[in-house]
């Protein structure tokens, strides 16, 4: 399992479709590879996890950081983070650093949206934190090490394949009962939220938006009295 | 090729010893096993592009090192625990070129007088190893005041009615003020204390050859991209710009050669996994005072006291809400500071009295801290309540912090030694770190976190709390209900000192006092490893200004005037 997974459809255009989400998934605007104020172009389906799989996400996404006034993971695009950090080692370089000095948002260029290289032995290390160490010799130098993906298809399995389908109520229920997982689930959903947009949540700076955070500010930084000022 | 000098490790203690020794002319080596994202390759006077205002980079994804994974350290309160009881993450500083300096906020005071001379002055204390140094700070000082030229230091002279003497004004003049601290400071003053601009290593002004801040706010746990932050790229762009110095990124020194009476290189495992020897005349080690005596530990030197002493600072936190929004997200993440814990007063003596203690001091006290929605977000409940936590951001931007670097007094059981199963991923036995704090230090926080609550108050906050780090009484860091198991007992001040300590006599330390290994004299220490005391404050511009002294004296020099 892994990294033999087939990367599906990046930017490929198909329509979403048959998510319960649907079109709350916000998966329509933006669509092909044009980047939205310079954030990276969206993915349109998912490329790690299943498209069952993604279902079950995008619910329990749903259900830790809701929609009320303002959007909620699915529409700030919580799951493509998560998809994208599972499957960070299907696009090269990798999703794992955005580059710098600046993003583009409040002056230079767009830096953000080239992702570093990564040495031999940060791969190692990331390839072993997402991928698991699989019984290779040189990923378990101190024993075996469980991966987030081995983590997320069982704990999205634990959810029940029905999960989309009951209550919000019995929804947080099962997310209680997996408290491990959604432990972390909740740990990346606040990433997805409120991480720079290139890491693929975020979207067009949603999250910051609505709690009146201006997320990166190089070059254009602070005046003196915007610092010292009520 | 045998060059004059190996530099294991590029952050502030080894970066000031290149900039010194590439000034006489020596030839030198820095030797770092972090990646290089500070200098430009190709522009040694520009930053590398990699630096940036991404908190997901910095602050969650190890993008500074170390990675756990690959670079894990364990951890254990006591032999009682076994071998160990976590291991992962312990009190780690960046694995990066730059070392510790690239992630810090820059704030760098000087140490006080009685610091060198704890012992004389305040007297034993049972338990603990409390001694004087081999030096007085009045031998530091002029390393002092050439540390704050170099690293470029912006400060008000006189504003700090504890501060040390010094013998000249600070280069620049002081940044601006957090709003949060402007309403602290007045807070403070109101409750009798002194509070004041704290010395900061990031440039107020245009300052050898680079800008000034633009108080992006990205600061404490991030690089600076526009080399703002002096430390310790000041004194690495000098030395690689000297042509004496070369850099070699990703390459982990994994043992000092000797003859048994002189080191004549290091061993080093580089970027492609191979092993091979550089021939030096002098071996330097600022590798940080975890990895330095884990380095001399693999080296086969074993004097029985590397490792021992290890100090940490008990941090203590007083956090508040307040009716109104500061916006620590801009500024310097921390602009100001008081003293007033550090000293010795009546009411010290009585609070230590009541303990059973001769004396407690504290430490300084921090203002604010940074402000970050990620590690914001992670500390509220899921489901319906997070939007509107986010939004009303009690945790940030309506938060205001105190934090105290308390006083840690040296024990010879918290120690730094070789874990016996656990390995990096170059095969290596990795630091295991034995620590527990002294009843001193918790009497300590007792006795002074009320005065930074009654802060809090008097800035009209509607809820407070205190925690420690390490944590007691069943807390987190955070005043959550603790739910980390081991990990509560390991420390996160990322302030680590005295495990090769300095003195005079080879029995009770480990380097005499220009840091040369007793018995070995030409592998000097260049970091907060030799400190004999932590004080209660950043060691960054005490290891900068020893390390400089140590330098000079390598090179036959005499102090700066």
């Amino acid at each position: 399992m892994g990294a033999a997974r087939v990367h599906r459809g990046e930017d490929n255009g198909s329509p979403p479709g048959g998510h319960c989400y649907g079109d709350a998934g916000v998966r329509d605007g933006g669509r092909g590879d044009a980047p939205a104020r310079g954030r990276g172009p969206r993915r349109l389906m998912p490329t790690w996890l299943t498209d069952g799989e993604y279902r079950i996400l995008q619910a329990a996404c749903e259900r830790l950081i809701p929609e009320d006034e303002s959007p909620g993971a699915v529409s700030a695009g919580v799951p493509e983070y998560i998809d994208g950090l599972l499957g960070a080692f299907l696009v090269d370089p990798p999703r794992i650093w955005a580059g710098g000095p600046t993003s583009g948002r409040h002056g230079g260029e767009a830096g953000f949206s080239r992702f570093h290289r990564l040495t031999p032995l940060d791969e190692l290390a990331w390839r072993t934190r997402i991928e698991g160490s699989r019984g290779l010799v040189e990923r378990e130098f101190n024993g075996p090490v469980v991966g987030l993906q081995e983590r997320y298809r069982a704990g999205l399995q634990d959810l029940g394949a029905g999960f989309c389908d009951v209550g919000p109520g019995e929804q947080d229920e099962r997310l209680r009962a997996t408290a491990e997982f959604t432990a972390l689930l909740y740990e990346h959903c606040c990433e997805g939220m409120y991480g720079a947009p290139e890491y693929g949540g975020n979207r067009d700076g949603t999250g910051w938006d609505a709690i009146g955070y201006p997320g990166d500010v190089q070059p254009r930084g602070w005046s003196d009295a915007e610092v010292a000022g009520p | 090729m045998t060059v004059d000098a190996v530099i294991v490790g590029s952050g502030p203690g080894g970066a000031t010893v290149a900039d010194v020794l590439t000034r006489a002319g020596w030839s030198v080596v820095i030797v770092d096993k972090g990646r290089n994202h500070l200098l430009d390759p190709d522009d040694l006077s520009r930053p590398a592009a990699d630096y940036s205002n991404d908190e997901l980079k910095f602050v969650h994804r190890h993008f500074l090192g170390p990675d756990p994974i690959i670079e894990p350290r364990t951890f254990r309160t006591g032999e009682e625990e076994g071998d160990h009881s976590h291991v992962g993450e312990v009190n780690s500083i960046p694995t990066t070129v730059g070392g510790g300096g690239t992630h810090a906020d820059g704030k760098v005071p000087r140490f006080r007088e009685e610091d060198f001379t704890l012992r004389s002055t305040h007297g034993p204390v049972d338990g603990a190893d409390v001694d004087d140094w081999p030096i007085t700070y009045d031998d530091l000082e002029p390393f002092y005041a050439e540390a704050e030229r170099s690293v470029g230091v912006a400060g008000e002279a006189g504003a700090n009615p504890f501060a040390a003497w010094r013998s000249g004004p600070y280069p620049m003049p002081s940044g601006a003020p957090m709003y949060g601290a402007v309403l602290s400071t007045a807070a403070a003053e109101r409750q009798g204390l002194h509070p004041y601009a704290a010395p900061t290593a990031a440039n107020s002004v245009p300052y050898d050859g680079r800008p000034a801040c633009n108080n992006c706010g990205f600061c404490a746990f991030f690089g600076c991209p526009i080399h703002a932050k002096g430390d310790p790229v000041a004194m690495l762009r000098r030395a690689m710009a000297s042509g004496h110095a070369e850099l070699l990124s990703e390459t982990f020194v994994a043992r000092v050669r000797s003859d048994g009476r002189r080191a004549t290189g290091v061993e080093v495992v580089g970027p492609d996994g191979a092993t091979r020897a550089i021939d030096a005349r002098h071996v330097v080690i600022a590798a940080g005072a975890i990895e330095t005596p884990r380095l001399l530990l693999l080296s086969g030197i074993d004097h029985p006291l590397v490792g021992r002493y290890l100090m940490v600072h008990f941090q203590t936190f007083a956090i508040g809400i307040l009716p109104e929004r500061v916006h620590g997200h801009k500024g310097r993440a921390v602009t100001h500071l008081h003293d007033d814990a550090v000293i010795v007063d009546d009411a010290a003596r009585a609070a230590a009295r009541a303990a059973g203690l001769p004396w407690v001091r504290g430490g300084l006290v921090e203002h604010g801290g940074p402000s970050l929605p990620v590690m914001e977000a992670k500390l509220y409940p899921w489901g319906a309540k997070h939007k509107s936590l986010m939004r009303s951001s009690p945790m940030r931007d309506r938060m205001w912090a105190f934090t105290m670097q308390g006083e840690d007094l040296a024990q010879a059981t918290n120690r730094v030694d070789l874990d016996p199963t656990v390995r990096d991923v170059r095969g290596f036995p990795v630091a295991r770190i034995t620590y527990r704090p002294h009843r001193h230090e918790e009497v300590a926080s007792a006795h002074h976190a009320p005065s930074m609550v009654r802060i809090l108050q008097d800035m009209g906050a509607t809820w407070t709390m205190t925690a420690t780090s390490p944590q007691v009484g069943g807390r987190d860091h955070q005043g959550r209900e603790d739910r980390r198991g081991a990990e509560a007992a390991v420390p996160m001040s990322r302030h680590v000192m005295g495990t090769t300590r300095m003195g005079h006599d080879p029995r009770t330390s480990v380097v005499d006092a220009y840091g040369r290994v007793h018995g070995l004299e030409n592998v000097v220490v260049a970091d907060s490893s030799v400190f004999v005391t932590s004080a209660g404050y950043g060691p960054t511009l005490t290891l900068v200004a020893l390390a400089a002294r140590a330098a000079t004296a390598m090179v036959g020099g005499s102090a700066p005037s």
